[in-house]
């Protein structure tokens, strides 16, 4: 008894550690992501002018928008090639992530 | 995470943990307590070899994502200028001051510590650079980014400074484009510019043909009977090549001649003569020769880059050397995945992932596994009209390499003054995202 709760709490303690060490990975993987837009957006997505900020945008409005240039139904210069780069479940990340900036 | 640090590189310590060690000496603790006062006090250094587009961004996102890492830029110049957009300084529709930046603000807003100055060896052993200023500065993890070297050893007769001033690259901006805008507009009336383009890889692809089309758009105005030959060492056209034909055959018909594999091997600076191959002798009033490019000297010298090769191979998760541990690579110097460009944004997009990547390592988390970065190149084919290339590259795990997505990327779908608004905001956007 004493052995397996023992055992219990150290699996408990390594998913506690686990978790959050998980969590901060894919953040880092989307922070990355996001920070690849930022070269013609402006860091965190506040562009200085020309092409629109995306900081702190409705991220319904954002996933919407590039789901729209992905399928083709939005007309775009070149933001339809970028968007076909990425899954449905990226580019609704990178939304979310641009919705959290301040703008 | 230790630094080794020699009484040499005090000036590369923070100052508060230099005040810190004085308080110790000050408060008299016991002598057995200095070497684990000075490792809890100690910071992970980075240092970053090269303030352009690849080393600058990795220098500030570095402080941006991990402030606990101290990081010094390692630069001789105190100001930058892009390459980008600077085929437009040639056509006078934009002066070289537009495309210049300092690095006041990597300082200021983010902490980045500067040195001026040439790094002249690595010692991957003991962890330290050594710069002409005769400084040593150890670091943790070295992040080297010192672009291209130019490559003259195979062309006779541009030996010399004197023979590069008459005959001008203009690749790397600043008084080389200047050189060459003079000669241009120096022009006799219906001279002859002859543009020489070295064997792929080199920086920016797209930029030779966008600098033929530019010196064309520039004739048409001020010297309508002038011509723009264009010599390309390549079989063909490296980028964008459907657009850049068209645009040559319908706004500068029988102005602008496009001629392949022509392998330049011999210059006649003085009487304006190119030796090639195949094409023999040349003459032409302004002679504009864009050299072979390698890896920056500094990557050879730290022994990055293998035998008989001109780059530096890394591996792309974390951009480290397969050759040195410890020491990134970033920028045009890395020998580039397939359909990898060496341009200005791709240096952006490389630092990013590697500065998050040093991050991880630094602070033993997990390193990003699932990188996805894009490029875009705007390119000027008139005073007012631009086209584009763009990619999106993602990590292939069972290659392990970057590999262009399948049906993402691609070229304009036509020319035009749309796309120039927004050449104009990707070049300012992306000099921002580097140096502010």
């Amino acid at each position: 008894m004493t052995r397996n709760s023992g055992s219990t709490a150290w699996v408990l303690a390594a998913l506690v550690a686990w978790g959050p060490a998980l969590a901060q990975s894919d953040q880092h993987k989307v922070r990355q992501w996001a920070a690849s837009c930022a070269a013609c957006h402006g860091t965190e997505g506040r562009s200085e002018g020309g092409m629109p900020p995306i900081a702190g945008r409705k991220a319904d409005e954002l996933y919407t928008l590039m789901l729209a240039f992905k399928s083709g139904e939005r007309p775009a210069t070149v933001m339809h090639q970028h968007a076909k780069g990425y899954s449905d479940g990226e580019l609704r990340q990178i939304s979310e992530y641009f919705s959290r900036v301040k703008p | 995470m230790t630094t080794v640090h020699t009484p040499a590189e005090e000036h590369a310590m923070d100052p508060t943990r230099r005040n810190f060690l004085h308080t110790l000496a000050a408060t008299g603790l016991a002598a057995g307590f200095w070497p684990r006062a000075l490792r809890a006090a100690s910071r992970a250094t980075v240092v970053v070899v090269g303030g352009g587009f690849a080393g600058a961004t990795a220098a500030k996102y570095l402080r941006v994502w991990a402030p606990e890492i101290e990081v010094v830029l390692i630069e001789p110049n105190r100001e930058w200028i892009s390459c980008p957009l600077s085929n437009r300084v040639l056509a006078g529709s934009l002066s070289l001051r537009d495309l210049k930046r300092d690095y006041g603000r990597l300082a200021e807003r983010h902490g980045v510590k500067l040195v001026h100055a040439t790094v002249t060896q690595v010692d991957p052993a003991r962890r330290e650079v050594r710069t002409d200023q005769g400084e040593r500065i150890a670091y943790d993890r070295l992040i080297v980014a010192p672009g291209v070297d130019f490559v003259y050893d195979d062309i006779a007769g541009l030996q010399t400074e004197p023979a590069r001033e008459r005959v001008p690259h203009a690749w790397k901006a600043g008084p080389q484009t200047l050189l060459l805008r003079k000669r241009i507009a120096d022009l006799p009336p219906g001279g002859v510019v002859a543009i020489h383009i070295p064997k792929a890889p080199f920086r920016c692809p797209p930029g030779p043909y966008e600098r033929a089309s530019m010196i064309a758009s520039y004739l048409t105005t001020r010297n309508p009977k002038g011509k723009v030959l264009v010599f390309d060492a390549n079989p063909d056209i490296q980028s964008k090549k459907a657009l850049f034909s068209h645009v040559w055959g319908t706004r500068y018909p029988g102005m602008v001649e496009y001629v392949p594999n022509a392998d330049l091997k011999a210059v006649d600076a003085t009487r304006g003569v190119m030796k090639f191959d195949l094409q023999g002798e040349v003459r032409a009033d302004c002679l504009n020769v864009i050299p072979p490019q390698r890896a920056g000297g500094i990557a050879y010298q730290a022994g990055l880059v293998a035998a008989n090769e001109r780059w530096c191979r890394v591996g792309f998760l974390t951009y480290e050397s397969v050759a040195a541990r410890g020491i990134h690579v970033i920028g045009d110097s890395v020998a580039a995945a397939p359909g990898m460009p060496k341009s200005g944004h791709m240096a952006n997009q490389q630092a990013k992932v590697c500065a998050g990547a040093v991050a991880a390592l630094i602070s033993g988390t997990p390193v990003n596994d699932d990188p996805i970065i894009a490029n875009t190149c705007y390119s000027f084919v008139g005073a007012r009209e631009v086209i584009h290339v763009a990619s999106v590259h993602r990590y292939d795990r069972a290659q392990k390499t970057m590999l262009p997505v399948k049906g993402a990327g691609g070229v304009s779908s036509e020319v035009s003054t749309e796309e120039a608004l927004f050449a104009v905001a990707w070049g300012f956007n992306l000099m921002n995202d580097v140096f502010s």
